[in-house]
């Protein structure tokens, strides 16, 4: 019993242990079995993502469908869970439509790039100890370097249709990921800075207790800022249905439609990924196998996008950018201060280590009780004069009508 | 350490061969009937009228003026940061003078209006 645990739980340190053996028992050098682990780790990483793409359409479908008390997807096999393949054999054989005037290169390279660069980030994200793709040094700097280079893609796509609807969504889609690309970068940064390392590896092993509860701040703004990223409701003004049809995708049809959407799942698959890596203690936690723990703390992030998009409505674009640079960036630049000179002077001051965590909790949670307040009485304030202000020219109108 | 790269290569040139494979599987596989309807730019059926590469707003120009700022300050905060534990009190300091002079330049675009969507 107890060796069987044993082996579930080291389950991928195993396996990559008897591969070695097997590879160096075929009298390969070092350096041959080393690029035939790194290829089977790429393969099986790049198929992890695909994979995950599949599933990931089948959940969303089936449980936004249950939030709006519809069953979903459930007719292809039981339960439908033959659906995604249903949906690939549909996209492989579907005609290619290419707009007149469209701008060849550009336009059939942009989903490849999309896809591509929504799936390099995977390869730096943790699943337990040692069953990493390529533990970089830099890997949370890699993440967000690659992450947005499917803007790159998202403005050819949208240049490259000649479709003045995917020119505006493309727009509005630069718009967006660019702004929400600065809360991201300085919530992370908060995170480098207490554990010291831009590896993910090494964040995972500072975490001895997730900085969900040492830096919530940080996390929220990183959550918000991931959500707009992958431009999902509330953020999905860039493929806004009612407005610009489907945005910069709206000329893609067949395989390239299917890798464009592959990028925005996969992207949502990495940002949770990246949640859960950053500030849920990644592979860590009691009983389970780590690459258990990984799975389900990415399920907590990818749930929580799916309710959002079931819940909330989708926002103007003044608001959205009013919320990044009104509200998200002085917060998070303000957070970054604080958290750096609090956690200075708790080290300083000699304290133990809960109650470090504790000091910067107390800290972070009067902050955003404090950024959550002063918006909400500034707001009441406008509303307030606006409303004596319309009584008065009211009461102006009223004595000027009884004279 | 550079090793690591490697296997980044690896899998990004990986990623692009299985993404290609899935086109050149879709191009096998696809029918071919193109008409000039069909290939028309989708604008819900009303035909289009004049260039689609127009000028677009000024607007996004700011916003990207903005974010070039805060994008380059990132570069210099992930040095520091991952040298905050070899720190001493001064150097948090100066970088929290930077980034207060960052934040007032963001409230400066703030008070002219730069960040109004109009």
């Amino acid at each position: 019993m107890g060796q069987i645990y044993d082996f579930i739980y080291n389950l991928l340190p195993y396996l990559g242990m008897w591969l070695y053996g097997f590879l160096r028992s075929l009298g390969l050098s070092e350096e041959a079995v080393f690029l035939v682990v790194g290829l089977i780790k790429a393969f099986l990483l790049a198929n992890f993502g695909l994979i995950g793409f599949a599933i990931l359409t089948y959940v969303e479908r089936k449980i936004v469908a249950r939030f709006q008390d519809r069953l979903g997807p459930n007719v292809a096999g039981p339960y439908g869970i033959l659906q995604p393949v249903a949906d690939g054999i549909k996209l492989l054989t579907k005609e290619d439509t290419m707009p007149a005037g469209a701008d060849r290169w550009v336009y059939n390279l942009a989903p490849l790039i999309i896809a591509t660069c929504a799936l390099a980030p995977l390869v730096v994200i943790p699943f337990g100890p040692g069953a990493i793709g390529a533990d970089l040094s830099i890997g949370v700097l890699y993440v967000l370097a690659v992450g947005s280079g499917a803007l790159v893609g998202v403005l050819m796509a949208g240049w490259g249709s000649n479709n003045k609807y995917a020119l505006l969504g493309a727009f509005r889609a630069v718009a967006q990921l660019i702004s929400y690309e600065i809360p991201a970068v300085l919530s992370v940064v908060v995170v480098v800075m207490i554990a010291g390392t831009m590896s993910t590896v090494g964040i995972v092993q500072a975490q001895d207790v997730p900085y969900l509860f040492v830096l919530p701040v940080a996390a929220l703004a990183f959550l918000l800022s991931g959500v707009a990223e992958v431009g999902r409701t509330p953020f999905d003004l860039l493929e806004a249905e009612s407005e610009i049809v489907a945005g910069f995708h709206i000329e893609y049809s067949g395989m390239k439609f299917a890798l464009v959407f592959l990028g925005e799942f996969v992207h949502a698959l990495v940002v949770s990924a990246l949640f859960a890596v950053l500030f849920l203690g990644g592979w860590r936690g009691p009983w389970l196998p780590p690459y258990l723990w990984m799975l389900i703390k990415m399920s907590v992030g990818i749930f929580l996008f799916f309710w959002l998009r079931a819940t909330l409505p989708r926002i103007r674009i003044d608001q959205m950018l009013n919320l990044n640079w009104k509200f998200l960036t002085p917060l998070m630049i303000l957070n970054l201060i604080g958290v750096a000179l609090i956690d200075k002077g708790l080290r300083a001051a000699g304290v133990s280590s809960g109650m470090w965590a504790a000091g910067l909790l107390l800290f972070n949670m009067a902050m955003l009780i404090g950024a959550l307040a002063l918006p909400g009485y500034l707001g009441r304030r406008a509303r307030m004069a606006a409303l004596a202000a319309e009584a008065e020219a009211e009461a102006v109108e009223a004595a000027v009508a009884a004279h | 350490m550079l090793s690591a790269y490697a296997v980044v290569a690896l899998y990004l040139l990986l990623s692009l061969v299985l993404l290609g494979a899935t086109l050149l599987l879709w191009w096998a596989l696809r029918p071919k009937k193109p008409n000039p309807l069909k290939l028309e730019a989708y604008e819900c059926g009303v035909q289009t009228v004049g260039d689609t590469w127009v000028q677009f707003r000024a607007q996004y120009y700011i916003f990207a003026l903005i974010f070039v700022l805060f994008d380059v300050e990132a570069v210099f905060l992930f040095p520091w940061a991952v040298a905050y534990n070899q720190l001493g009190l001064y150097a948090v300091i100066e970088m929290a003078l930077f980034l207060l002079l960052l934040l007032g330049g963001l409230l400066y675009a703030w008070r002219k209006g730069a960040l109004e969507w109009v």
